[in-house]
């Protein structure tokens, strides 16, 4: 391969958007001046591939930014380049039933919209910020990581479709900043984009379904998985039955999943939680708890040796920094994350802005792939095109076996208890629960934002990302309240979305 | 096809396919490097992007994250982030 770091890109010519119209007249020389888009789509996972390839039939022209190499997201991770398509068995879970059938189907409509250029993929691009401008949005962009610079610094939009997806949810515990301790989520992303196992002796803990389908493709990929800890009680899944009826897919998914966990003879642990990790400059055990009624961990402690690779999740988090940005209604939804408000349409209260997928609640591929159809059609309808909307039946149910299994797999109400004087919360400053309290006790702050520049929790590199929704119930219980929206909205407001280079920053004066 | 990358004087096989971060992992290097303040070691962690905790430096350049950039042959990673600080009153 040749020494362009780029060398798996798209070609140059194909990044760039052909300037067609007259664009902004204060445009910077060398910086690309851009045409404005009827539509923009962010992030090309379920919610938007199924938003830009659906604007697209019924005739809109639209751009589509990704972050990753390839289209597809976290859920469908592509090996590779976006010049190959997906092959048999590529895309989704080992046993989704929603995989690689609906990911080739979407990649070849793509295809051949782009080939029309019809939807001009940009890949490898972060949207760092979004503006309004009179006549819509500017959405400004960077190049991901080991990517060339050789697309636009900024495309507009008369309307956006923001597809952001989210991230693993994590609540800190002692010693989970030692290496070998990862997110689930990224255990999964090592596994299926650059088939690496990111460890030999394995636990899996956290809780929700996703534990599963990293728990067995860890065994499917040769590493020992000695336990999945789900702090949950899944078997009351018999009290959610008429929402899990509304979703028979979703059974069959979890039927399979078991199937993968008895060939594999993964022992699972209900109502059990990981309560330390133990290591000197790497993880080598782990110290089990079950919980109580109340979600408070037990005294008694199972230790487990020689365990090279913790993978811990609990939920995810949306991303909705974009839709804040532009300042979006939210709301809090049923397990506790941030989440962007839309109306039946999958609008915000901002006009020309469309949230599909995690953004809206926190509900897995189908339903992302249901409101990302729903949203690009929508938009397109909003651009003139015609046809009619799809039905929202299928969101419904969705949403409401999500709802369900939110109240299966809750946060342990009292996690906290866990935490020691000097267990870092915030990764990036290195800021300890201890911190956290001397501040409360000597500064009497009140808030999350105000514990937030008094100590700089989730004011690192990650912006809160990682530590926000924990940062954010910690404070609040020292008030003994529960994280409220403005708590979360506090701290989940980012003024970035992506890191970015002082050159960039400096094309906004332009 | 195969690529080497070069991690602190080793000379590690790697997959083009894979992260940096990903192929550092496969040889065994867990940690990346060290907290600025504690001085604590650190490695992949959110494994997308988001965490920041897996920095490295690519041919001498700035702080990039090791999950996100694909493995190029010849490629030289050393740890990156902010230097430690010293201990005070030392």
């Amino acid at each position: 391969m040749s020494d362009d770091p780029g060398s798996d890109a798209l070609s140059s010519s194909e990044r760039r958007p052909e300037p067609v119209e007259a664009g902004d007249p204060q445009a910077h020389p060398g910086v690309p001046t851009p045409r404005r888009w009827p539509v923009a789509v962010v992030g090309a996972g379920p919610a938007g591939l199924a938003a830009a390839v659906t604007a697209a039939d019924r005739g809109v022209e639209v751009v589509l930014l990704d972050a990753g190499r390839a289209p597809g997201g976290q859920y469908w991770r592509q090996r590779g380049d976006v010049t190959h398509p997906p092959t048999a068995g590529a895309g989704g879970e080992p046993h989704a039933e929603h995989g690689s059938r609906r990911l080739r189907a979407l990649w070849s409509r793509l295809a051949e919209h782009r080939a029309a250029g019809r939807v001009t993929l940009l890949s490898g691009t972060s949207v760092w910020q979004i503006t309004r401008s009179p006549d819509g949005f500017v959405l400004w962009l960077t190049p991901s990581p080991g990517r060339p610079a050789d697309g636009p610094a900024r495309v507009a939009a008369e309307r956006v479709v923001l597809c952001q997806g989210g991230a693993d949810r994590q609540l800190p515990f002692p010693g989970w900043d030692l290496p070998g301790v990862m997110a689930a989520g990224g255990v999964q992303a090592l596994l299926k984009a650059s088939g690496t196992a990111a460890g030999r002796r394995a636990v899996v803990a956290g809780t929700g379904p996703f534990l599963l389908p990293v728990a067995v493709g860890l065994a499917e990929a040769g590493v020992e998985v000695l336990a999945v800890c789900e702090a949950g009680r899944p078997t009351d899944w018999a009290r959610s039955l008429p929402a899990v009826l509304g979703v028979p897919s979703k059974a069959v998914e979890g039927a399979g999943l078991v199937a993968g966990m008895v060939r594999h003879r993964i022992p699972y642990r209900t109502r059990t939680v990981v309560r330390r990790a133990l290591g000197e400059d790497a993880l080598t055990a782990v110290e089990l708890s079950p919980l109580d009624a109340d979600g408070r961990p037990r005294d008694l402690v199972r230790r487990v040796e020689d365990v090279d690779l913790l993978a811990v999740g609990w939920g995810f988090t949306p991303s909705v920094e974009l839709a804040l940005q532009l300042g979006a209604a939210s709301r809090v939804d049923v397990d506790g994350s941030l989440v962007v408000a839309v109306d039946e349409q999958q609008r915000t209260d901002v006009p020309g802005v469309w949230v599909a997928g995690e953004g809206t609640g926190v509900g897995g591929a189908v339903l992302s792939d249901l409101e990302g159809r729903l949203a690009g059609a929508a938009a397109a309808a909003d651009a003139g095109a015609s046809g009619g909307l799809p039905r929202r039946g299928g969101i419904t149910r969705h949403r409401r076996f999500a709802a369900a299994m939110h109240r299966r797999h809750p946060v342990p109400a009292h996690w906290d208890e866990w935490l020691t004087e000097d267990t870092v919360v915030c990764r990036c400053e290195e800021v300890t629960a201890g911190r956290v309290l001397e501040a409360h006790r000597s500064l009497v702050v009140q808030d999350a934002r105000s514990v937030k520049q008094v100590t700089r929790i989730g004011m690192g590199w990650c912006q809160g990302r990682v530590c926000g929704f924990a940062a954010s119930c910690l404070t609040a219980a020292l008030e003994g309240r529960r994280a409220d929206e403005a708590d979360l909205r506090g701290i989940g407001s980012r003024p970035l979305a992506a890191p970015v280079t002082l050159a960039e920053l400096a094309r906004l004066e332009d | 096809m195969s690529a080497q990358i070069h991690w602190q004087g080793r000379v590690l096989p790697a997959r083009p396919e894979q992260s940096v971060g990903a192929a550092l992992l496969a040889h065994g290097v867990r940690s990346t490097r060290r907290t600025r303040r504690e001085g604590r070691p650190r490695g992949l962690f959110c494994g997308i992007g988001a965490c920041f905790d897996c920095l490295v430096k690519v041919d001498g350049g700035p702080d990039v994250r090791a999950c996100l950039v694909p493995v190029r042959d010849g490629m030289r990673v050393e740890p990156g982030g902010p230097a430690p600080e010293e201990p005070m009153g030392v």
